[in-house]
């Protein structure tokens, strides 16, 4: 069977595909700056907070993290309008990327908080501090620098998860590569090109997190990471 | 015409849900024999062979399941293969699940001590031995709680399937969903079956953990 491969074409769409791309950073960037907030609130209430704030932050966790991606967007994106709210795609997309990632925060930063040591809260408690600046001087900035590798992954997960939004046509980069496809009928070039475009981007995000842990956990430096040992 | 969600509608949902069970035992039977395979290239003394399994798993891993989807339902169609969505499905969950599990199960080979290794091989054991006797027993235990907790994300990333028209639970759901003009009804019906496949999986990866570290 022969087949010519031909990727001239695509060189003449790039400008369309770098558009998704620019989307799909969009939307991963605003969606991790939301799920953390979600994250960071969430961890605080699962452990500070009363029984039933508790339950539903766990039963929010557990739902979300046992329910594909997938689902849950449709369930945004097809749900709210049928209860009376119209949503736009990307719209719909960032808020599913939101509810997604927050649930995720949450477990990585409580894991986080959890693992602070106890004799640490006590020290605070001893210099007189308050509930508010123990948690957030003693408890989470630590805490969130602990995590932070996690969270990173996570992240980036969530940035490549973020191609099944294109499920509800919102215009990143998947949903750009199949219009591009429905017009050239060139499935296995665009895609092969748009994988090597996820990896990029998957690259650039670590590379991204890399630079920001630099500059907001300073103390990193210092200490140095521990190295994971060799065989 | 618009149909009421009945009860058939929702056996319709429970049949396609055998299609996500399948998809999942085939995604990570097939795939985990693959990942093993990965594993044991990531932690070979061959240099080659660790370069090319870490160039396999960056590149998967950076590529979301979706691309890797539609990259073998066209794919192979450009070579004369008319392939069912189900195949292409299983090749691409396959594909995914080897690259992941075997980035997972090769940490677990790195986690069993160092001395183990030398010990073995003060014993005069091959290497073939050191893994089958020694290493790999004590990495088979660790790797239980982060494998079982690997298949819940299995079990969820079949939901992609449905996008290249594959009849799964979430598509099903999507065709019910159309002819009932209820979303907000079927897809909650959706998500708890999947999160009855999924949520006792991830207990049973809690308890595990729970159970093989509690000396910590």
């Amino acid at each position: 069977m022969h087949y010519d491969f031909q990727f001239a074409f695509i060189f003449q769409h790039l400008d369309q595909l770098l558009v998704g791309a620019l989307l799909t950073i969009r939307l991963s960037a605003l969606s991790m700056v939301c799920g953390l907030a979600v994250g960071i609130f969430g961890a605080i209430v699962s452990i500070h907070g009363t029984r039933p704030a508790r339950f539903a932050v766990t039963s929010y966790v557990e739902l979300i993290r046992s329910t594909p991606f997938l689902v849950q967007l449709f369930i945004i994106f097809f749900g709210l309008p049928a209860a009376g709210i119209q949503v736009d795609a990307n719209i719909a997309a960032l808020v599913a990327m939101t509810v997604n990632l927050g649930a995720y925060s949450t477990e990585i930063v409580r894991a986080g908080m959890m693992a602070i040591h106890p004799s640490q809260i006590e020290a605070a408690h001893a210099l007189a501090m308050t509930r508010g600046q123990i948690i957030r001087h003693v408890v989470l900035t630590p805490a969130l620098e602990k995590v932070y590798p996690a969270l990173a992954s996570q992240f980036t997960l969530m940035m490549l998860a973020s191609s099944v939004v294109s499920a509800i046509s919102a215009e990143e980069l998947t949903a750009t590569a199949n219009l591009l496809d429905a017009e050239t009928f060139r499935s296995f070039e665009i895609y092969l090109v748009v994988m090597v475009m996820y990896i990029l981007l998957a690259l650039l995000f670590r590379l991204a997190f890399w630079l920001i842990g630099l500059v907001v956990f300073k103390r990193r430096r210092r200490l140095g990471v521990p190295r994971p040992r060799r065989m | 015409m618009i149909a009421e969600f009945s009860f058939d509608q929702f056996v319709f949902l429970l049949e396609a849900a055998q299609w996500t069970v399948l998809l999942s035992l085939l995604a990570f039977v097939v795939g985990g024999a693959a990942g093993f395979l990965v594993a044991l290239m990531r932690t070979s003394h061959l240099q080659a062979l660790r370069t090319l399994s870490a160039i396999y798993i960056q590149i998967v891993q950076g590529t979301p399941v979706l691309i890797i989807l539609f990259l073998s339902f066209y794919g192979l169609a450009i070579y004369g293969f008319k392939l069912p969505p189900m195949v292409a499905a299983t090749i691409a969950m396959t594909i995914y699940s080897s690259a992941y599990l075997g980035e997972i199960w090769r940490g677990c080979i790195e986690a069993v001590p160092v001395p183990q290794w030398e010990a073995s091989t003060a014993l005069a054991m091959t290497r073939w031995q050191q893994l089958r006797y020694v290493i790999l027993p004590q990495a088979v235990r660790i790797s239980l709680p982060p494998t079982v907790g690997f298949l819940v994300q299995i079990v969820k990333n079949t939901s992609i399937a449905s996008i290249i028209g594959l009849v799964e639970l979430t598509q099903a759901g999507k065709l019910v969903s159309n002819a009932t003009f209820q979303p907000f009804l079927v897809f909650p019906i959706v998500a708890a079956i999947y999160f009855i496949f999924c949520y006792p999986l991830s207990r049973f990866s809690f308890a595990l953990e729970r159970k093989y570290h509690a000396h910590r």
